[in-house]
């Protein structure tokens, strides 16, 4: 019911058509880009463009009511060009989705009185290329580095696979300098920047099109550079090691997936997207271990390297939702911190 | 349970049984307020040390830093949550000086009550002397706090979760369409939120995290924001350390069992360990994700009472709720009006005045109406901005209402039929859809059905359909296009249940309902439970095989009967809402379970009832329905005065009265209601100085079980609901039973019942009269099972299918004493009287060894502070004045000092009472009775109303009266205004021998 300003423009979205299982959108409007926090990044969205090809929803509210808002979810949308539909049953949807898994999809406006010949779509909708099998990461990254200061000797480099904004702000936050660069930087440029830390960052689609990260992320792994990976940056840190990643059925999508840590046994709620997952036999012969679990299907949350300053998680720390594992940026720093020391 | 104890929830009570039973634990965040101020009592007194009885859940120390204003703000001030500004105060000066720093208007909360109860808000001195002095009087700790006012900022609740291993969960968060100032419970609540961003909801969420670590709860908590319209800046107002009204409607809202669950985690377990109820598959450990929208609104019933002013606020004075749940908001809340049960949809608002500035006033000063203003206020062409303006309410709530208005009209204009569709999504009935075409409510269902137009059947399952539900709890929408459920054959029955609790229909209902799906179940039934009270067990997702959290309108159970196609349809263990529905079923097919519709007429219409009775040889009070004035009149004088007036149309104020004369008569059905052809009024004689007896039973057709034969306590003209009732009789002689056992069995079987019944008669000189037959089940029927040990559900369920069932009767060994609870003070101004409209809001009932055993345990249950010898006792007597002389002697015996009025104290004088002359509060001299019960220096006030409805000619007496009453009900001191149960009080603690503490289930082994 909360957050779709930030999920339409999570790059996590690429190429996706995206529907929401609460049936009221568009209820507070979208809040204005210049709403930001100190560092200029602003607080309602996480990047600079809605990202998802297409959103469908129950009801759409046209008249926001926000202290906040500068337009309606339907201007925003119309002025980006992305198509929407409203006034399906999307707990049907969701079912269907349960049951048959993520499927391809067509979004068509039909003239008043049109025939409509469903199954010419249904075939239509077969033929789609189907954007798992395309480099999306390719799309949403950033054509070269961009610098961001809050005026600390520590230096995070962030691979940049469809960064949020949450992210950034969160390291900010902290009081670290990031650097953000295109997903398939060198090491050697990498190494360049002397990084005190570096952060893989979350991002569309499967994990094993981005084959030149994982290489990267192979021989980094073997440094002593604390690390850290978000969503997508998990699964490749998985890869890296050796080990391999499957597809879900249905994945994980919204803000109450419960995350044990297997070492504590506390449970934290948390925000998730991803379609992938990390397979929990082939983390065997790494050197990586499981650190968190889903509560619910017991599937892979997150890993750590058994012995160095090397993690990940599956789901967002930095939101938007659930903000109790944000604790996970801290360790970070403190890691960094120390290595330094 | 393994024991039941139906004692006085009082720390005296609660260690007798602690001594008895000498539990290992005891959790003290179930039972409301109430539960949770003994508990912190007995903690003090070192009761629970003393027996070694651990606090399970939440520690006695956490309770009180909620509850003690200092500790609370420190915890939280140190943890950086933002609170009001804000100070307590122990006495009146204090108070002043605080508001005075703080700056008018100011919020007075009181400390340790229940439902806001006392507080206010305060514009200046005046308002703050009068809510200060009532408040300190009703502290248990004689503290009131004096806040910042955030009036209009919105109003936001979390229902929050930790374990022992500080796993923290949100259940639910809640926005109120009615900003800050309006009570909570007072409030229409709207679930999730709608009008938070993702920044908002998180940071009040993270804040409910802090909060709850800080308090150290264990268990579950309610968190109740305050959020700038304007900003992010957020208040914590209060925390609830115990299970709530709200959290209540969080779990029927999601579908969470919180008070399972919390239960769980006083035990030790964790959230981790405990599993999602609905999917079975899933942890306990997550946050519930609603596809669906809830509206509550609350539910009030201010016509009940004379002089109560109907505004709404600070403090509770609501006596029910409802739940409407839709895909949108507009659905939601269509539905919610609908099953206030008010007589009125959310766009019926025609005989609302239309005049602006009363617009604007109601809108300004809100009460039981304001929803209906607003709508008005849209119709007759105010913009939403001018309404939030005035109300404070969202935009985004007003826009949707808004909608709502718009295509009411549109159609209205258009006649379109197009739009059906549309005004289904949005929630209207057939018979408004009708109303704007000009068609029959029928009509309507007949054309959408053609069309298609049929609602969806959805589950309410916490994972938005991400995880498949094993339960149904279910609801319709047309907000969907298919049936989360299949509809597989079996012998299915449904149950209609009790609906909105109203004055007159609480949870005995509920009661009956539960017991009586359950009793289906056993027999190899599946139960269809349709309900849509979230303060009921009817409405727990997992007591029935099915239930569907909706209207109890002929519309939407015909909906549900489409889909399931059951065997039949119960509409008799409900109470009246569903009773209501019985002959329009039938006329529509559905099979009724039980008594046949026709029967249930023959009883319900008085002049098929009147003949069937004189069939039967049966005494009645002489009646005529009558159409006009002189009508009235010359009827009224032919059986004499006073006579009962049940008018068909209701102005204002009460249905019933009672005339003494012919100008009263005159002036109630001029003043409150009318009189014509299409709206007869009926007239009885009232009967006087009788005995009022009533039977419960239940009927199979040929064989009758008697329940019980009850006794009020009070004489006949009290309603059945407000009278105290004793089981077994008390007055009524082994001759005169006989005869109404006899009558009983005559009446139930030429009514050929099939169910549970209840038969009102007065006893007079010997003579018995019949009052009326109700063919459902009563409100006195849990009481009834619980004193004679056989539960009448159970056997109903028999008789309804026509089983055997036992006969005779079970006549108990104890005493089973009933007692009304009142809540006159929560209303405003409500006169603390009683007559033949029930005001009472509630009951209680004790067993005891011996009737005062019995009955002083109720009085004491229902919150009484029982006198004792060397108390003060205000006397002052309207009528009844020679039979109370005896009364007061012996109270002036057993060691009360006694005070009165000017003219009670000289009758009392000449008849050998001494007593004290107090002034009355209209004479501004002292020693004035205002001052005496302001500081609580009389401890019981017994007056004896004088009757007449005739204002005019003695305003100055009952307005004295009035105001004696009303102080009395404000400052807490116990007060009684029947002579019969002055009589049976003083009668109770002159012969009263200490207080048997035995189980009920002790009582029933014993028969």
């Amino acid at each position: 019911m909360v957050g779709y300003t930030e999920a339409l423009t999570d790059p996590s979205y690429s190429g996706q058509i995206l529907t929401q299982t609460y049936p009221l959108v568009g209820n507070y409007g979208v809040p204005p880009y210049s709403l930001t926090d100190e560092f200029g990044m602003p607080l309602h969205f996480e990047s600079n463009r809605i990202q998802v090809k297409g959103y469908v929803v129950s009801r759409l509210s046209r008249t926001p009511s926000h202290w906040s808002v500068k337009k309606s979810l339907h201007e925003w949308m119309f002025e980006n060009k992305i198509p929407g539909i409203e006034s399906i049953d999307t707990r049907f949807l969701t079912k269907k989705l349960r049951m048959k898994g993520v499927m391809l999809g067509i979004l068509k406006v039909f003239e008043e009185d049109e025939r409509v010949d469903l199954k010419e779509y249904e075939e239509k909708a077969k033929g789609i290329p189907n954007p798992n099998e395309t480099n999306l990461v390719e799309n949403v990254t950033i054509d070269s580095p961009i610098g961001y200061e809050s005026g600390n000797s520590l230096r995070v480099v962030v691979i940049d696979c469809g960064v949020k904004f949450g992210i950034l702000r969160n390291l900010l936050k902290r009081k670290v300098d990031v650097i953000r660069v295109p997903f398939e930087t060198s090491l050697k440029e990498i190494l360049s920047l002397e990084p005190d830390g570096v952060l893989i960052s979350n991002g569309p689609g499967d994990p094993k099109m981005c084959r030149k990260t994982i290489k990267t992320l192979g021989a980094l792994i073997e440094m002593d550079i604390a690390t850290m990976g978000i969503c997508l940056g998990n699964q490749l840190l998985a890869l890296a090691a050796g080990g391999d990643t499957y597809k879900l059925k249905f994945g994980h999508r919204g803000q109450n997936h419960p995350c044990i840590d297997l070492r504590t046994k506390k449970c934290y709620m948390t925000s998730q997207n991803h379609g992938y997952a990390v397979e929990p036999k082939s983390l065997e012969k790494t050197k990586f271990e499981v650190s968190f679990i889903n509560a619910n299907d017991k599937t892979i949350e997150g890993i750590k390297h058994r012995n160095k300053s090397i993690c990940g998680v599956q789901w967002h720390p930095e939101g938007p939702g659930p903000l109790e594992t944000e604790f996970l940026f801290d360790q970070f720093l403190e890691v960094i911190k120390n290595t330094n020391r | 349970m393994d024991s039941v104890y139906l004692l006085p929830i009082t720390p005296e009570f609660v260690e007798k049984i602690i001594e008895k039973e000498r539990p290992n634990g005891i959790l003290l965040g179930f039972g409301g307020q109430t539960a949770l101020n003994c508990g912190v009592e007995l903690a003090e007194k070192g009761i629970l040390e003393k027996y070694g009885v651990k606090v399970l859940g939440t520690s006695v120390e956490a309770i009180e830093t909620c509850s003690n204003r200092d500790k609370f703000r420190e915890t939280l001030l140190k943890n950086n949550v933002s609170i009001p500004i804000s100070e307590k105060a122990t006495s009146l000066e204090e108070a002043k000086k605080v508001a005075d720093r703080i700056g008018y208007p100011v919020m007075v909360r009181v400390a340790y009550t229940l439902g806001g109860e006392g507080s206010g808000v305060a514009r200046d001195d005046t308002e703050l002397e009068e809510i200060v002095s009532r408040g300190l009087s009703r502290s248990r700790i004689r503290q009131v706090l004096v806040e910042e006012y955030l009036g209009k900022w919105k109003e936001i609740e979390y229902e929050v979760m930790r374990d022992k291993d500080d796993n923290c969960i949100i259940v639910c968060n809640m926005e109120n369409f009615d900003p800050m100032g309006i009570h909570t419970g007072e409030s229409i609540v709207v679930a999730p939120s709608q009008t938070l961003t993702n920044r908002e909801y998180h940071i009040l969420r993270m804040v409910s995290f802090k909060v709850i670590r800080a308090l150290g709860i264990i268990g579950e908590c309610n968190i109740q924001f305050a959020l700038n319209p304007e900003s992010e800046e957020y208040s914590v107002i209060e925390v609830n350390p115990r299970l709530s009204r709200s959290s209540a409607l969080a779990s029927k809202a999601t579908g969470y069992p919180i008070a399972y669950i919390a239960a769980k985690l006083a035990l030790g377990y964790t959230l981790p360990e405990l599993m999602n109820k609905v999917t079975q598959v899933t942890t306990a450990c997550f946050e519930p994700a609603l596809d669906y929208c809830v509206v509550k609104i609350p539910r009030w019933d201010f016509r009940k009472f004379r002089r109560v002013k109907r505004r709404i606020g600070t403090q509770m004075q609501s006596v029910g709720e409802v739940m409407g749940i839709g895909r949108c908001f507009e659905e939601a809340l269509q539905k919610a009006v609908r099953m206030l049960n008010v007589g009125r949809e959310l766009t019926d608002v025609e005989d609302l005045s239309f005049d602006f500035r009363k617009i604007k006033y109601e809108l300004e000063n809100p009460s039981d109406l304001r929803i209906f203003y607003v709508v008005k206020a849209l119709k007759e062409g105010m913009t939403v901005d001018q309404i939030h303006r005035l109300t404070g309410i969202d935009e985004w709530f007003l826009d949707r209402i808004k909608d709502i208005v718009d295509l009411e009209e549109e159609i209205t204009k258009k006649k379109s039929y197009e739009l059906i569709k549309d005004a289904k999504v949005m929630g209207f009935s057939d018979k408004k859809i009708g109303e704007m075409l000009g068609k029959t409510e029928s009509e309507i269902r007949e054309m959408r059905k053609k069309l298609n137009i049929i609602p969806a059947v959805k589950q309410i399952d916490t994972m938005a359909a991400e995880w498949p539900a094993k339960t149904n709890y279910l609801y319709l929408t047309y907000g969907g296009q298919e049936d989360d459920i299949d509809f597989k054959k079996k012998s299915r029955v449904i149950v209609l249940g009790s609906g909105t609790y109203c004055i007159g229909s609480s949870v005995e209902f509920d009661w009956c309902c539960v017991n009586y799906a359950l009793s289906l179940k056993d027999k190899g039934f599946e139960a269809i439970m349709i309900n849509y009270n979230p303060e009921t067990v009817s409405t727990d997702f997992d007591v029935m095989d099915k239930l569907y959290f909706e209207e109890l309108t002929l519309e939407r159970v015909l909906d549900i009967v489409d889909k399931e196609r059951p065997d039949s349809v119960v509409i008799s263990v409900g109470g009246q809402i569903p009773n209501n529905l019985a002959v329009k079923l039938s006329k529509n097919g559905v099979k009724i379970l039980g008594t046949d519709a026709e029967d249930i007429d023959r009883a319900e219409d008085r002049a098929k009832f009147s003949s069937l009775l004189d069939s039967l040889k049966l005494k009645q009070s002489p009646w005529s329905k009558l159409e006009t004035i002189e009508q009235a009149k010359d009827f009224s004088e032919k059986i004499g005065y006073p006579v009962l007036i049940r008018p068909s149309y209701v102005l204002s104020g009460a249905a019933m009265n009672v005339a003494f004369n012919e100008k009263d008569l005159e002036d109630y059905i001029e003043k409150a209601t009318y009189i014509s052809k299409e709206h007869p009024v009926v007239i009885s004689k009232f009967i006087e100085n009788g005995r009022e007896v009533e039977v419960d039973g239940v009927c199979n057709g040929k064989d009758v079980f008697i329940g019980a034969i009850i006794e009020h306590i009070e004489n006949a003209g009290i309603h059945s609901g407000d009278a105290t009732m004793s089981i077994p009789t008390l007055t009524i002689s082994e001759e005169i039973k006989k005869k109404i056992r006899e009558y009983t069995k005559k009446i139930a079987t030429s009514l050929r019942i099939k169910g549970p019944f209840n038969i009102q008669y007065i006893v007079k000189n010997s003579e018995i009269y019949v009052i009326e037959c109700n063919l459902r089940a009563s409100r006195s029927m849990p009481f009834v099972s619980k004193v004679i040990g056989k539960n009448l559900m159970e056997i109903s369920v028999d008789a309804m299918l026509g089983e055997k069932i036992p006969t005779g009767e079970i006549i108990p060994n104890h005493y089973g004493i009933k007692v009304p609870q009142f809540s006159f003070m929560r209303l405003y101004g409500a006169d603390p009287t009683l007559g033949v409209e029930m005001v009472s809001t509630g009951e209680v009932a004790c067993l005891g060894k011996t009737f005062s055993d019995a009955f002083l345990k109720s009085l004491i249950a229902s919150g009484i502070d029982l006198p004792k010898a060397g108390n003060s006792v205000l006397v002052t007597i309207g009528r009844n004045k020679k039979e109370i002389i005896p009364i007061i002697k012996k109270l002036v015996d057993l060691g009360f000092f006694i005070y009165s009025t000017e003219h009670t104290g000289e009758f009392l004088e000449e008849n050998g009472i001494s007593n004290k002359k107090l002034y009355k509060v209209s004479e501004s001299k002292k020693p004035n009775i205002r001052d005496y019960l302001v500081n609580k220096k009389i401890d019981l006030v017994i007056n004896i109303p004088t009757i007449t409805h005739n204002i005019d000619e003695s305003e100055k007496i009952l307005e004295d009266e009035y105001r004696i009453r009303r102080l009395a009900i404000e400052f807490g001191i116990p007060i009684f205004t029947s002579l019969e149960m002055i009589i049976t009080f003083v009668d109770a603690i002159s012969c009263n021998d200490g207080f048997s503490i035995k189980s009920l289930n002790e009582f029933q082994e014993g028969l």
